[in-house]
């Protein structure tokens, strides 16, 4: 392949995964839905969850996004420094977000800031967002791809504390975040949780929370164990599917971290619903693909 | 037996639904969201749409054009407290009857649902295409300059649901009940979990 072959491939690949992955539902989503499916006893819980396996099914069937909002496009890139299409990697992005927008179809969620319109293609001023790690030397380049409702985005918030508020106040936080906005975003939620020193730190951590695979903890045992803890402690709230109340609020808590300042601590949130539209691919400077998220899915 | 409400739908229809009651929808149901709401109650424009009696949906859809229609691809609900701004005097002003959304709505819809007879539904969230098949057909579109998910949609609909009722005609709010008791809860949970991450020492 030369080099403009390979354009050609990556814009196609990109243009159907995106495309793909807002009507699937990532394979660890929907086992976890499946899980917390069975716990539910109550006429209404039970209602909402056949509703939500009945779409998917729908869904599957009928090739469509199994949710109308298809938010704004989003892509998490790692990619090797080695790369060799590093140069083209932003242009092809944002025309994978434009085709996908029509063949899929995804629905138009781009409105430009200050002249209030909307642009139609789901691309518009820095849109697809794209988010940047250079891994030195490598020659591939893996792919975060995500589509954040309008639901699940409105409880997004951050807040820095003063060190004496200590993590007892990051937990206070989650849970007032949770049990005030939590509710209307389509639970069971993912939560993301982001710590660090300054806001724009903790808010893009937890973002990338919420990409981890469900049932990994974060690496050091307090963290671990703080995300057991709020697990639980969400779960026992019983916010249930929908917010309706039932047996668990959650399909996890994903908290990341990064070194603060002596003086501060940021904490932000960030929520996805429980259609998680996340779906993540290895693609190699040869241009042959691996899709890690939805397993044995060709495109 | 599935209890089904038809458009245009009576005030004695609604007054013997409880909050907590699952209900479907026959008729004329009519995407109305953030735009349309502030067209009406802020900049006093008109809707183009008589909603006396039907239902509106808090929800911005994926249509595609098909010969001289549109097809309805998937449309499930947004949240509907976004609207709780508008809300009271939207259905004044129109008489709509039905407001399906997503999520709790509050005070003022309450008021509003109980003064005008109306209530708030929830329609369960993210499940799109389930609602989209429920669709018959989309008679047609008003105010599409506002973009795809903002245009007023007008859908015929057969047995649309499931449709939780949130809010009733009796000041009911299913939400906002749950949120009170979610709230109770809330408390020893936290100052359990406090107790266990004093990590600052």
């Amino acid at each position: 392949m030369n080099k403009e072959e390979k354009i050609q491939a990556m814009t196609e690949i990109m243009t159907k995964f995106t495309g793909y992955m807002g009507k699937h539902l990532p394979d660890d989503v929907t086992a976890k839905l499946n899980e917390l499916r069975e716990q539910e006893d109550s006429y209404l819980a039970k209602v909402v969850y056949d509703s939500m396996t009945e779409n998917q099914e729908l869904a599957n069937q009928l090739n469509r996004p199994c949710c109308q909002d298809t938010g704004v496009v989003q892509y998490f890139v790692k990619v090797g420094s080695q790369f060799p299409l590093l140069a083209e990697v932003q242009d092809i992005l944002r025309t994978a977000a434009l085709e996908a927008t029509k063949e899929a179809p995804l629905r138009h969620n781009a409105v430009q800031i200050f002249e209030e319109k909307n642009t139609g293609t789901n691309t518009g001023e820095r849109i697809p967002w794209i988010n940047w790690e250079i891994i030195p030397n490598e020659k591939g380049i893996n792919i975060e791809v995500y589509m954040a409702g309008g639901g699940c985005s409105l409880p997004g918030q951050g807040k820095t504390l003063m060190p004496a508020a200590g993590y007892e106040g990051v937990v206070e936080f989650v849970f007032d975040v949770m049990t005030s906005y939590g509710i209307n975003a389509c639970p069971p939620l993912l939560v993301g949780i982001g710590i660090g020193g300054s806001i724009d730190v903790a808010a893009e951590l937890s973002k990338k929370a919420l990409f981890r695979p469900l049932g990994v903890r974060h690496s050091n045992s307090r963290g671990a164990e703080m995300e057991r803890l709020l697990e639980k402690g969400l779960n026992d709230l019983g916010l249930g599917p929908q917010g309706l109340s039932g047996k668990n609020s959650v399909m996890g808590v994903h908290v990341e971290s990064a070194a603060r300042h002596p003086s501060t601590i940021s904490v932000a949130v960030s929520i996805g619903c429980w259609a998680h539209r996340k779906g993540n691919i290895q693609i190699n400077e040869d241009m042959t693909y691996e899709i890690t998220s939805h397993r044995g899915v060709t495109l | 037996m599935k209890k089904i409400l038809t458009t245009p739908i009576q005030n004695e229809d609604l007054e013997q639904l409880t909050a907590g009651d699952v209900v479907y929808l026959n008729g004329y149901l009519v995407t109305c969201r953030d735009m349309p709401h502030r067209r009406l109650v802020e900049l006093g424009q008109k809707l183009p749409v008589d909603l006396a009696g039907l239902a509106i949906f808090h929800a911005g859809p994926i249509v595609v054009k098909e010969d001289d229609g549109w097809k309805m691809v998937s449309i499930g609900p947004t949240t509907s407290m976004r609207m709780e701004k508008f809300e009271k005097e939207f259905i004044a002003e129109t008489g709509v009857k039905l407001i399906v959304g997503k999520g709790g709505m509050g005070p003022n819809t309450v008021e509003g649902c109980q003064t005008h007879k109306a209530v708030h539904a929830v329609f369960p969230g993210g499940c799109a295409v389930l609602a989209a098949t429920e669709v018959e057909e989309i008679e047609r579109v008003e105010w599409l300059e506002l973009g795809m998910p903002e245009a007023l949609w007008v859908c015929r609909v057969k047995e649309f649901g499931p449709l939780i009722i949130s809010i009733d005609t009796k000041g009911n709010n299913l939400f906002e009940t749950n949120k009170v008791i979610f709230n109770e809860k809330k408390v020893p949970i936290v100052k359990d979990i406090c107790s266990q991450v004093k990590f600052i020492k």
